[in-house]
């Protein structure tokens, strides 16, 4: 389904786009594959780290808690199911907000946008509680209280991982809030109703799907495998 | 200005008549589905252990592939984009499945010589802690280098 070029159209003899997209929207996505890049090396120490280990704590033992719950939930992994859901939420009405841009509509584009940033805080929220958790469980970096699936003692290594890389990553979806309200606000204004599209909203919806997508890697690695 | 303002304008409401919001929910679906279906397996599994951890693993990184998938295309619009343009994004992102796979393997490697080679290693890693019977009392801060 991807565009097909009209036969005997020149792309590249300047003037125009090469592939027909706007220049910011393109090194926007040129910024996504460097900071993919940038993720993807973390994670990818992270399994190297992990692969050369004799044992690892067991992310069902430790991951087990839910807020206003004394204690340990029945099933495992019940918060972080919930901030996945968050956050794949906050991104279709992101891409929502896109298409009532689309449509010139100012405030559909305000609706959504207002409930994209409402998930990310919603997630922010979450993870500010997870992180909280585990650090009054005793876990930071430098301290790792978990034992080892086999029983063993295990090493820093898991801690220090999961609070930088979980860290990295809010630190993406807190940028991406305040780009969002950034947008809301410029959307009230009437600034993309005057320019006569709304690009921006699409540049800053390619931003949150990223760290959508990031979550979902980071939620794999962490807490599945 | 106004020659950039006119081609963004061009580029914005260029492919205007692709979106619908009907494939945006579908892939909602999708990716709900994938998540549920992967937590059912892997809570599934920490109850039984009805299928070695590899296998499940197997899974779990074909549905994070699939969910990647969707959402690159669908959400971020990709599939509906000029192929040029999928391709600086696929090729770039092939080769980069080239460098997990040689550092998982490098990982492994290193786990296997250093059994091999360093007994301290191996007998450090063989000392199993004294099991805790109350949960909030043996934890203790982990460093084990």
């Amino acid at each position: 389904m991807a565009q097909a070029v009209a036969a005997g159209q020149k792309l590249w003899s300047g003037g125009k786009s090469p592939f027909n997209v706007e220049y910011g929207k393109l090194m926007m996505w040129y910024f996504l594959m460097s900071d993919a890049f940038t993720f993807g090396a973390f994670l990818i120490s992270y399994g190297t780290i992990r692969f050369s280990s004799n044992s690892w704590p067991n992310p069902n033992e430790v991951f087990r808690s839910f807020p206003g719950v004394k204690g340990e939930m029945p099933i495992p992994l019940a918060f972080v199911s919930l901030m996945t859901f968050i956050l794949i939420m906050s991104s279709v009405t992101m891409v929502l907000a896109v298409g009532a841009g689309h449509q010139n509509d100012r405030k559909g584009v305000m609706k959504w946008m207002f409930f994209t940033i409402l998930g990310g805080l919603a997630f922010l929220g979450c993870q500010a509680w997870e992180w909280t958790h585990l650090h009054g469980e005793g876990a930071w970096w430098g301290r790792n209280p978990f034992m080892n699936i086999d029983g063993t003692q295990s090493t820093t290594n898991f801690t220090n991982f999961f609070f930088t890389i979980t860290g990295f990553h809010g630190f993406h979806v807190f940028s991406g809030v305040i780009i969002n309200i950034i947008m809301l606000i410029m959307t009230w204004k009437g600034v993309f109703e005057q320019k006569g599209h709304y690009l921006m909203i699409e540049k800053a919806g390619l931003y949150w799907h990223f760290v959508d997508l990031v979550w979902v890697f980071v939620f794999t690695c962490f807490y599945l495998l | 200005m106004d020659h950039t303002h006119s081609t963004a304008t061009e580029a914005a409401h260029d492919d205007g008549h692709s979106f619908s919001t009907k494939a945006i929910w579908r892939t909602f679906w999708i990716l709900l589905i994938i998540t549920v279906a992967e937590l059912a397996l892997a809570i599934w599994y920490y109850e039984t252990d009805f299928l070695p951890k590899h296998f499940l693993n197997g899974i779990f990184v074909i549905g994070t592939l699939a969910k990647a998938f969707f959402i690159i295309a669908e959400f971020m619009h990709l599939r509906y984009e000029l192929k040029n343009l999928i391709m600086t994004i696929g090729i770039p992102a092939t080769l980069f499945l080239w460098f997990l796979g040689a550092f998982l393997w490098d990982g492994n490697s290193f786990k296997n010589l250093r059994n091999k080679y360093d007994r301290n290693h191996v007998e450090q890693s063989k000392k199993v802690v004294k099991e805790k019977e109350e949960k909030h009392e043996a934890r203790k801060p982990g460093a084990m280098e």
